[in-house]
C-alpha cells in the first residue's frame, strides 16, 4: 500500500516532472509524459441493512465511483467484472477474488435508515494487494435529501487516504447560469455541487450579474449587479438568499469583489472619473481604504490565503500584467513576463500557485505560475478561457470557456494543475464565472 | 409609452428614463425607440418621431448615438469627435434631456479588464461632451464591459462595432 501511495502522491505533485516509467509490479502506475495509469479499483453497491437503505446503497456507491473516476486518478473495475459479491459489511474480504481482477483498491459499505429517519453510512477501505484494511472504518449519519453529500464525503476519504491530498468532492460551486442569445443574454446566480447535481438558483435573471465569489467559509457570495443601473457589489447570504449592496460612492461604479480569509475583508475595484483602482473594505463597519492609485486600469484583486498579500492585474506597463503587493497596498512588484495580456489572478488555497487567465496570439489559455511568477504553465487553449476558481485542495482548477461566434456559448470546464483531465462540468443551461467553495462541515 | 397627462407628466418625468419598465440594459436594444415605449413630451403628432430634430430617436439616427474605439484604446478619434460634437450640440439644444453614456468592450478580455475598458470609454466621450459645454450633472456613465455586444459574431468586423459608447437619451433631470 505504502508504494501505491508513495506513486500517487508522485503522480499528483508532478511539477513539469520528466516521463517516469514504473517496473511492472501489482501497484503498477504509469506516469509516461505525464500521463498516469490510473488506480483500478473496485466499489460495490453497498449493502443496506433494512430495506429503506437498499436504493441509497445502491446511488452511494455510483457517486463515490464518479467522484473517484473522475479525477482521472482512479479506474473503476464495473460490478459485472465483479467474482465475490460483497453482501454483508463484516463479513471477511475475500482479496483473491478482488486481485484476480486487478482492483487495487475495494470499498465496501452500508446504509441503513435509523428510527430517527436519518441515512447511516459506514465505509472501508481495502488495499487488495497487501491485503488489508487502509485506515480504519468510518460512519456518516445525515438525512436521506443529503445522501449525495455523504457519498461525496466517503469519496474525499478514499482520496486522501490513498493519495495524501486534501479531498474536494464535499463542495459546492456558485456560477451564473447564462440563457437567451449572445446580445441580451440573460444571467442569474446559481449554485450547484461540485459535480453539477443540486442546482438552485440565488437570483432572477432581470438584472446582469458577473462573477460571484464565495467566503472562506462558503456562507456568503459576493458578485456584482446591475440591480440598480450600474454595476455594483452585493453580498449574499448563501442560506437566506437574502442580500444587501456594499456601500460605495455616487457615481461610481464597483466590480471585482473577493474575500479576504478573514471572511470580512472585501478587495474589489472601484471605477471613478472612468479610471479603475483596487480598494479594501471591512464589510462590517463599511471602512474602505484606497490600495492603488494610478491612471491605469488596477482590477482582479485576490488575497494570498495567509491575508498579506494581494496578486492583481494592471495594464500600467501598456498591456495587462500580474502584480502582487502587500494587502495594505504600497509598491507592487510584476510578476508575469510572458508573452501575451494576463488576467484575473487567483491565488491557490495552499498559497504555492497562482492560476490566471492569459491571452496569447488570439487565444486564451488557463495557466498556473509560481508566486513570484517562475514556472508558468498553460493548462489549456481555446478561443475564450477565463476566470479560474481552485478546488478547495488547490490540485484542480475550474473556469468559464465560451464557444465562438453568434452561437457561442459559456459552460464550465475543470482541470488538474497538471494539465490532465480536462473535461466539462455539466450544467443544463450556459454557464460562466464558476468560484469554488470550501470543502463543506 | 405615451404620457399624454400634464399633471402625470411633471410626476413621471422626475424618474422615467425612456425604456422605463424595461431594465437598463434593454435600453442598448436599438430597436429600443419603437413608439411602443416613446415618450411624447409635447403631445404633437411628429414629436417623437425620427424627422423631429427634438425627438430621441432623431439623435440615435441622424445625429448619431455611437463612437467607436480601437482595440484596447479610449481615444476619441477625429470621426468621433464630430459625432460628440452633433451629441453636444442636440443635448444643449433640447436640455429637457438627460443621457447615460455606455461604454463597451469587444469579447477579446477578460470580463474584470473589460468592464474597466468600458469605463474608460464611457468616460472620454463623457468629457468630451463636458468640454463641449454639456453640463456633467445631466451625464451618467455606465461601463457593460463585453456584457452587452451590438453584433456578435467573432471577428473584427462585429468587433470593432462593440469597442463602442453609446450615448443614451433618458428625460427628466433626476432632481
Amino acid at each position: 500500500m505504502m508504494r501505491m501511495l508513495a506513486t500517487l502522491l508522485m503522480a499528483l505533485s508532478l511539477w513539469a516532472l520528466p516521463a517516469v516509467a514504473q517496473s511492472n509490479g501489482p501497484l503498477r502506475i504509469e506516469i509516461t509524459e505525464g500521463v498516469i495509469e490510473p488506480l483500478p479499483y473496485a466499489v460495490p453497491d453497498f449493502v443496506s441493512d433494512n430495506s429503506a437503505g437498499a436504493d441509497f446503497g445502491r446511488r452511494i456507491a455510483r457517486v463515490i465511483a464518479s467522484d473517484l473516476s473522475g479525477t482521472g486518478l482512479f479506474r473503476e473495475i464495473p460490478n459485472e467484472a465483479h467474482i465475490s459479491q460483497i453482501t454483508s459489511f463484516e463479513s471477511p474480504v475475500q482479496y483473491a477474488d478482488w486481485k484476480a481482477i486487478n482492483a487495487q483498491a475495494l470499498i465496501t459499505g452500508a446504509v441503513s435508515v435509523d428510527n430517527a429517519g436519518k441515512l447511516v453510512v459506514r465505509f472501508r477501505i481495502y488495499d487488495v494487494f497487501s491485503g488489508q484494511e487502509l485506515g480504519s472504518g468510518l460512519q456518516f449519519v445525515g438525512t436521506q435529501e443529503g445522501w449525495r453529500r455523504m457519498a461525496h464525503k466517503v469519496a474525499d476519504q478514499v482520496y486522501t487516504r490513498i493519495t495524501g491530498e486534501g479531498g474536494y468532492f464535499d463542495s459546492r460551486v456558485v456560477f451564473v447560469g447564462e440563457s437567451g442569445p449572445k446580445d441580451k443574454r440573460a444571467k442569474r446566480l446559481a449554485i450547484m455541487d461540485y459535480d453539477g447535481a443540486n442546482v438552485s438558483y440565488l437570483t432572477d435573471s432581470s438584472s446582469i450579474v458577473l462573477a460571484p465569489r464565495f467566503s472562506p467559509t462558503g456562507d456568503r457570495v459576493l458578485y456584482t449587479s446591475y440591480e440598480t443601473g450600474f454595476p455594483r457589489i452585493y453580498v449574499l447570504d448563501v442560506a437566506s438568499v437574502g442580500r444587501r449592496a456594499l456601500e460605495t460612492q455616487p457615481g461610481t461604479m464597483s466590480f471585482a469583489p473577493r474575500f479576504g480569509p478573514d471572511g470580512r475583508t472585501v478587495v474589489y475595484s472601484l471605477t471613478q472619473n472612468g479610471n479603475s483602482d483596487i480598494f479594501r473594505m471591512d464589510i462590517n463597519s463599511g471602512a474602505s481604504a484606497r490600495l492603488t492609485d494610478a491612471p491605469s486600469i488596477e482590477t482582479a484583486p485576490s488575497f494570498s490565503p495567509d491575508g498579506s498579500q494581494i496578486v492583481f492585474e494592471s495594464d500600467r506597463s501598456g498591456t495587462p500584467q500580474l502584480y502582487v503587493m502587500s494587502a495594505n497596498g504600497g509598491e507592487a512588484r510584476r510578476i508575469s513576463f510572458g508573452q501575451g495580456r494576463y488576467g484575473t489572478p487567483v491565488w491557490s488555497p495552499r498559497g504555492d500557485l497562482i492560476a490566471f487567465t492569459k491571452q496569447s496570439k488570439g487565444r486564451f489559455h488557463i495557466g498556473v505560475m509560481r508566486t513570484d511568477g517562475s514556472e508558468e504553465r498553460l493548462l489549456t487553449a481555446s478561443f475564450l478561457d477565463e476566470g479560474p476558481t481552485w478546488a478547495p485542495n488547490g490540485r484542480v482548477i475550474m473556469f468559464t470557456r465560451e464557444t465562438q461566434g453568434p452561437q457561442g456559448q459559456a459552460s464550465l470546464y475543470s482541470v488538474d494543475i497538471t494539465g490532465r483531465n480536462l473535461k466539462q462540468v455539466q450544467t443544463s443551461t450556459g454557464a460562466s464565472d464558476p468560484s469554488w467553495s470550501p470543502l463543506q462541515n | 409609452m405615451t404620457i399624454m397627462n400634464g399633471a402625470k407628466m411633471t410626476y413621471v418625468s422626475k424618474t422615467l428614463i425612456l425604456c422605463a419598465g424595461l431594465s437598463l440594459a434593454a435600453c442598448t436594444n436599438p430597436d429600443r425607440f419603437d413608439d411602443t415605449n416613446t415618450v411624447d413630451l409635447n403631445g404633437g403628432a411628429l414629436s417623437g418621431s425620427p424627422q423631429d430634430p427634438r425627438s430621441p430617436a432623431y439623435f440615435q439616427q441622424t445625429v448619431g448615438d455611437r463612437v467607436l474605439f480601437a482595440v484596447d484604446q479610449s481615444t476619441i478619434g477625429s470621426e468621433a469627435q464630430a459625432t460628440l460634437a452633433g451629441q453636444a450640440q442636440w443635448l444643449m439644444a433640447n436640455p429637457e434631456y438627460t443621457a447615460i453614456i455606455e461604454g463597451h468592450a469587444d469579447e477579446q478580455g477578460t470580463r474584470e479588464y473589460n468592464l474597466a475598458l468600458g469605463a474608460r470609454r464611457a468616460n472620454a466621450a463623457h468629457e468630451y461632451l463636458v468640454n463641449q459645454g454639456v453640463a456633467a450633472s445631466r451625464l451618467k456613465v455606465v461601463s457593460y464591459g463585453k456584457e452587452r455586444p451590438i453584433e456578435i459574431c467573432s471577428n473584427e468586423a462585429c468587433y470593432a462595432q462593440n469597442r463602442r459608447a453609446v450615448t443614451v437619451i433618458a428625460a427628466g433631470l433626476t432632481s
